[in-house]
């Protein structure tokens, strides 16, 4: 607990830094994800490579990723824009499949409706399809947010500031209540930002919330007939 | 790019095999964690993922519990761990075990989902014990999705056990670490190359597994993506 007491200026730096690292991968998933997820809906050849190709980067092991990858992108090894792009890397590796069958999941006859009231093409991806593949869109991006938080830890072993330099610190200096401590603070922000998505989740698609108590209630009295029979 | 091909000659250098720190040491150590690690994950992972997917119960403490885990970081887990059972090869086991069980488990349940629920109510019919119905219609028939979660899960054994050279438990960290502290570029490159190859490789593997365990006769239960969704979960239409 003193250490606890007697750092709690590193300690905010240090999650200030984590958070700079881990947030903007999670944007930039979800936006670059929107046109490649619509681009792989659009021609049938470009569904199967999309996908194969997004999907093969997450069987890239994170630390490697952060060593080769500034030899292709040219920054340094412990630049954080580095552990940026790496991060970003394996958010797309979920969120474009992800947005790939939100985006396809929408109903033709909804899409027809719409463009037989006037939507182009253009606002009706805007204004009916993307605001209905929102919640698969959400449930994407909230596991991204939280692997991604964990995930910035591992930049610490080559050097790059996170919460994952109190494990580092703590292992070599040997303190408990270190390493704890960036354990304990590593959920909060993952459950915070989580908690977050959730909110704007709610804020953004006011429809959901009602949609699903329906469907859970649904689902309820399917499983009890399943008992019953 | 140059220090790529460096990195590639630096692996393929014979001076860097042999002996205790020798390349295919490090590879079969590092192939040894990762299976043992699967394999204990497999033991308390499987049974409990069965008997979710057969009564549907404790469904959603399991994703929870999943879900908890994806936010706690290995590195923190693995290094606490370390200094409380001191450094060497338990603390990454167990780190990477605990990493291991939410895919396998995933695996497990969603694999008894999704069975069709009239060919389970076929097998009570004709007077199959629930045991019965376990092992001989659900556990078959769940097979590819099992494999899809040990896929998942060996992916990030593999992936994560780099980490356990960081508090002396061996396998291919050995070289980015080593690397890392003598700033010596090619080293880590190589090490990386190395377990990259690995994590494709299983990936390779776990899909033609995938694809062989699809009981004759079942065409529909091929998995076209490791996520197929429950039939249990599926609402009807309208």
């Amino acid at each position: 607990m003193n250490w606890l007491v007697n750092n709690g200026d590193l300690i905010g730096q240090l999650v200030v830094a984590h958070l700079l690292i881990a947030i903007p991968p999670i944007i930039l998933s979800l936006v670059i994800s929107v046109p490649i997820g619509w681009l792989a809906n659009r021609y049938a050849w470009s569904r199967g490579t999309l996908l194969t190709g997004f999907g093969l980067l997450y069987a890239i092991p994170s630390l490697p990723l952060f060593i080769i990858l500034p030899l292709i992108i040219g920054t340094g090894l412990r630049d954080s824009i580095n552990l940026v792009v790496a991060l970003t890397l394996y958010g797309l590796a979920l969120m474009v499949r992800t947005t790939a069958d939100g985006l396809a999941s929408v109903d033709p006859d909804v899409r027809q409706s719409a463009s037989g009231v006037g939507f182009s093409g253009r606002s009706q991806f805007f204004r009916v399809e993307l605001p209905l593949a929102g919640p698969v869109l959400l449930a994407g991006i909230r596991v991204v947010a939280v692997s991604t938080i964990s995930l910035t830890t591992v930049g610490a072993v080559i050097g790059i500031s996170s919460l994952g330099s109190l494990f580092t610190d703590g292992f070599q200096r040997g303190i408990g209540a270190e390493i704890l401590t960036g354990i304990v603070l590593t959920i909060i922000l993952a459950l915070g930002v989580d908690g977050l998505l959730v909110l704007l989740g709610r804020i953004l698609m006011p429809w959901v919330a009602v949609n699903s108590g329906r469907v859970s209630r649904r689902e309820r009295r399917r499983a009890r007939l399943a008992v019953v029979a | 790019m140059n220090l790529f091909v460096e990195g590639i000659l630096w692996a393929l250098d014979p001076s860097h095999y042999g002996g205790r720190n020798g390349i295919e040491t490090r590879v079969e150590q590092h192939l040894l964690i990762s299976l043992g690690v699967l394999a204990v994950a497999s033991l308390i992972a499987i049974p409990l993922g069965y008997a979710i997917g057969h009564t549907g119960r404790g469904r959603s403490l399991a994703i929870g519990v999943s879900g908890a885990i994806r936010a706690l970081p290995t590195l923190g887990l693995l290094i606490i761990i370390a200094l409380i059972v001191n450094v060497g090869l338990l603390a990454p086991f167990i780190a990477l075990v605990v990493l291991a069980i939410p895919s396998v488990l995933a695996g497990a349940y969603a694999g008894f989902e999704a069975v069709d629920r009239r060919a389970i109510d076929a097998a009570r019919a004709v007077g199959m014990t629930e045991l019965q119905i376990v092992g001989r219609v659900e556990a078959p028939l769940g097979l590819p999705l099992l494999i899809g979660g040990l896929r998942t899960a060996s992916l990030q054994v593999i992936a994560t056990a780099v980490l356990a050279d960081y508090v002396g438990g061996g396998g291919l960290g050995h070289f980015i670490f080593l690397g890392l502290k003598t700033n010596d570029y090619p080293q880590m490159l190589a090490g990386s190359i190395i377990v990259i190859v690995l994590a494709i490789a299983s990936e390779a593997v776990f899909s033609i597994v995938q694809r062989l365990v699809v009981p004759a006769g079942v065409s529909a239960g091929r998995p076209q993506d490791v996520r197929v969704r429950s039939t249990r979960s599926r609402t009807a239409p309208g």
